[in-house]
């Protein structure tokens, strides 16, 4: 029995607005809330919303027939939450069918998965989290930005403890194999692939109203008829895109929703099923690993970094923005964090390539590769001033990393004693009202109420210390520093 | 194909930005193998390079007869032109010009170059492209820029062959609209009597079709081209100091200091640019009627010790000039085409270029900004002198780009535009 996996990605860049270099240290609001307020609702309305109802109504017309899956982006789930919380109603609505699943990815949207692992796993913990906060389960299938996949990233997400990632079916790194088959990640076989059809998903997203296309107009038993005389043993057809490519890319006049609709129609008549990723993966069997020994993504002709990654800009404000990596993470400051998530998405650096483009390219309010550069290492910098301004420059990540989990230690041990003091004076407590040892009494009372005294001064310096680092590293620093230089050779 | 071209001036005698022009078209034309071009000019040295044209003095063809015999011709005019050729166009004079102020040898002298009776050298000229028209076999005429309009339509008239004309320049580039109406007359007589006009980029060619009032069907964009750096200046720029050993950067504005070029937005995003780094120059290689000017306006801003004004430069200085600079900066209101950006490219200079300027139009790897958008201007200097990747992604890419910009290419596309040309007039 074929099965289809349908899958789509909601992701919407949060536009970083003009900045000059003069504003630097002047202005820390980055992002340009007209452009994204205009983006947004144009999206959901000419896309998101109409080919939601569309799959609400297929949901309800062919229950658990029909199967869909999506990933939300952090940054599209700001901006949604801000401007157009009725997708998100919709997507829960749909959430209640049981038709659908939600896949983990990055909540930046972002190439962290290239720079730093840390990164990696705190945004696809926030933004898992963030899933079962909405939708009540918690994602057990991730996809990359992008679907950014090498054996490192796969091994990566294997440790995270997801069961599989989707992937492109990129001809360069499959070969003479098929996209129709499980495959698993070649360092860790606990982690399943699903890798994307391009043919059958662009037919779709890039060609279905494309009128000098020699397969136009495409209709859904044709379509389906494609699938169905693909060979016996190709059991799984993935077929990802953004959902976008319902209404923006291809126009709701071209009647996609249409086809969309007629497919489960047509499937069952061929005796096609419809699953989602984690269906799929619990069901079939891996066939083989699949060696992806560099990146591969599903973006351009060549399936790889190279419209992120392809120039020195490009790559120098990569490295430049994943210099601070470690700093921002383990900072508690919300703006900085947020600011961190947005800056991050792979779109700043798509504005900057200066590969020729065969689909027409899309750079937002830059006129060339070098202005969006421009502007991006401009807000980059007062970004970075920010994150120095927390923690000095003068410390080395080590030193600092030491010091906060010195710090994380202490806390931890903090509450280990709290509880202990609570648990003792739960005890005392029983024991007054007895009033039997009056003469122990007085000496256990001190010592509960001391450590309790100090603890809670403790305390707050914890909670504070991110703030108060400025002033509290260097002091903490100096006994912290003997060590590092011995420490530094040895690496 | 012969082509009868009608130049102003050719080098090593550069007065202006033609000769250049012209003398690369020349040699895009002759790259096309079967184009023989003769080519008029008012006052030859001698010592131009004939390799790629003939050159035909115009000072030295009679346009009264005067019995003179030939070892004086080949003493007077030798260095120029054969007097067998004197002989040959002696036979052609069509009219009596004895009351023109003509010399010895029947022929009138130019002053060359840009005098202040340009008009009466425009005129005299026309006259004498009478004889050379009556005299030689050619199938087209090409006129560069309005000095030599007139003597295209004369070539015309006498001829029959078709005209084209370039158009380097127009005059409400120079005047910023307030435009001569002499010369205003001379370009419009030009243009109506065209039968195809190239201009030197798209921004001149709808000023031609909106201003001159000309058919947008036989007006086509003609982008000029650069040639490879001679040994010499390419030796003066390889003496480039490297990147790391470049402690302040130097910003530099080249050319013209007028209105037309517009340095007072370049004063304006120096100072911005100054307020936020200390380790910039700004640097004004030119002269020009707002030089003291724009001196005052550095004061006024308190950036004169950043702002440097080593007056105009040529030849080598040129080339000195850019192996200093970090950025060049060409912040033109109105620029036909402007030649100085390649160059600083083709030097390994990235290139901060005004869109109001034609090269603009066939360059990708610089940054181009509105010549009015101070912060934008601003912004990109500074962006070169402080992230290193960029100016080296612009460094090495630009010269690339400017290097695929060939004389040759420029001139297939013109032999193109012969042939329609021609084939609409049989």
């Amino acid at each position: 029995m074929k099965t289809i996996c349908l899958y789509f990605e909601i992701h919407q860049n949060i536009h970083l607005k003009r900045y000059r270099f003069f504003e630097i240290g002047k202005d820390h609001y980055y992002f340009d809330d007209y452009e994204n307020e205009r983006g947004i609702t144009e999206t959901a309305e000419r896309s998101y919303l109409p080919a939601l109802r569309t799959f609400l109504e297929m949901a309800q017309t062919y229950g658990k027939a029909f199967k869909v899956a999506f990933s939300i982006s952090g940054c599209a789930l700001e901006l949604l939450e801000q401007y157009a919380p009725e997708v998100i109603e919709l997507l829960q609505e749909l959430n209640e069918t049981g038709c659908v699943e939600f896949l983990a990815e990055p909540y930046s949207h972002g190439l962290s998965s290239l720079a730093n692992e840390d990164v990696f796993r705190d945004e696809v913990g926030r933004q898992a989290k963030k899933m079962k906060e909405l939708f009540g389960k918690k994602p057990t299938v991730l996809r990359n930005s992008s679907l950014i996949y090498s054996d490192d990233i796969g091994g990566l997400v294997a440790s995270m403890g997801y069961k599989g990632m989707i992937a492109e079916g990129a001809k360069h790194i499959l070969g003479w194999k098929s996209p129709h088959f499980v495959y698993h990640c070649a360092h860790d076989q606990r982690l399943k692939l699903l890798l994307r059809d391009y043919k059958l998903s662009d037919d779709i997203s890039l060609r279905f109203n494309d009128s000098s296309w020699s397969e136009y107009p495409l209709f859904a038993d044709n379509y389906m008829d494609w699938i169905a005389q693909l060979p016996e043993e190709e059991q799984v057809i993935n077929i990802f895109m953004e959902l976008c490519a319902l209404g923006i890319y291809q126009p709701l006049s071209s009647n996609i929703l249409e086809f969309i609709k007629a497919l489960p129609a047509v499937a069952k008549d061929r005796g096609i099923v419809f699953a989602t990723p984690s269906e799929v993966i619990s069901k079939s069997k891996s066939v083989a690993p699949l060696d992806v020994a560099y990146p591969m993504s599903w973006n351009d002709e060549e399936r790889d970094t190279s419209c992120w990654l392809g120039n020195v800009m490009q790559r120098e404000a990569f490295h430049k923005l994943y210099s601070v990596a470690d700093r921002v993470l383990i900072c508690k400051d919300r703006r900085i964090t947020q600011d961190w998530d947005r800056i991050q998405a792979s779109n700043n650096f798509r504005f900057m390539t200066t590969k020729p483009a065969s689909v027409g390219l899309y750079r937002g309010i830059y006129d060339s590769p070098y202005d969006a550069f421009t502007n991006y290492m401009n807000i980059l910098g007062d970004f970075i001033n920010r994150v120095n301004a927390l923690y000095p420059l003068d410390i080395e990540n080590d030193e600092l990393n030491a010091l906060l989990t010195t710090i994380r230690n202490q806390a931890d041990e903090i509450n280990v004693k709290d509880a202990e003091i609570a648990r003792l004076q739960a005890r005392l407590s029983k024991l007054q009202p007895e009033e039997e040892k009056p003469a122990k009494k007085a000496p256990a009372k001190k010592a509960a109420a001391a450590p309790k005294k100090e603890a809670a001064p403790k305390k707050e310096a914890v909670k504070k210390a991110p703030t108060k680092k400025a002033e509290a590293a260097p002091k903490k620093a100096a006994p912290a520093k003997k060590p590092a230089p011995t420490k530094k050779p040895a690496k | 194909m012969k082509v009868l071209m009608f130049g102003w001036e050719y080098p090593p005698h550069v007065f202006g930005g033609l000769a250049t022009a012209n003398y690369g078209i020349s040699h895009g034309l002759k790259a096309q193998g079967d184009i023989e071009t003769l080519l008029c000019l008012p006052r030859p040295f001698g010592d131009e390079d004939q390799s790629a044209c003939k050159i035909i003095g115009m000072n030295s063809v009679p346009i009264a007869w005067r019995d003179v015999n030939y070892d004086y011709v080949q003493q007077r005019i030798g260095n120029i032109m054969s007097p067998d050729d004197y002989y040959r166009y002696r036979e052609h004079i069509y009219a009596d010009f004895n009351y023109m102020h003509v010399n010895d040898l029947g022929c009138m002298e130019f002053a060359g170059g840009y005098p202040g009776n340009l008009t009466e050298e425009i005129n005299n000229y026309s006259i004498i492209a009478g004889v050379v028209a009556r005299t030689e076999q050619f199938d087209i005429i090409h006129a560069h820029d309005w000095l030599t309009y007139p003597a295209g339509i004369h070539a015309k008239q006498v001829s029959g062959r078709p005209l084209v004309i370039h158009v380097h320049a127009t005059d409400f580039d120079r005047s910023r609209g307030n435009v001569n109406p002499t010369v205003y007359g001379i370009e419009r007589n030009g243009m109506d009597n065209a039968d195809c006009i190239m201009c030197v980029s798209e921004l001149t060619r709808q000023t031609v079709i909106n201003h001159y009032g000309q058919d947008p069907a036989k007006c086509f964009a003609m982008h000029n081209a650069v040639y490879p750096l001679a040994p010499e200046l390419q030796e003066i720029v390889d003496q480039r100091l490297p990147y790391k050993d470049r402690k302040e950067k130097v910003v530099t504005f080249l050319g013209r200091i007028t209105m037309q070029k517009g340095p007072e937005y370049f004063i304006e995003a120096a100072k911005r640019v100054l307020e936020r780094t200390s380790n910039v120059r700004f640097c004004f290689a030119g002269s020009g009627d707002m030089m003291n000017a724009m001196i005052d306006m550095a004061a006024a801003y308190g950036i004169a010790d950043r702002c440097h004004f080593p007056g105009f430069m040529k030849g080598k200085q040129v080339f000195e000039i850019f192996r200093d600079s970090d950025v060049y900066v060409m912040p033109s209101v109105s620029e036909p085409f402007g030649i100085s950006p390649l160059e600083a490219m083709q030097s390994g200079v990235p290139s901060i270029i005004s869109k109001q300027s034609g090269c603009a139009e066939i360059l990708d790897k610089c940054i181009k900004t509105d010549y009015w958008d101070i912060d934008a201007m601003a912004d990109a200097m500074y962006s070169l002198c402080t992230n290193d990747s960029l100016h080296e992604y612009l460094q090495v890419e630009g010269k690339k780009e400017v290097d695929g910009i060939t004389w040759e290419k420029v001139g297939e596309r013109i032999r193109k535009l012969y042939d329609q040309c021609l084939e609409r007039y049989k």
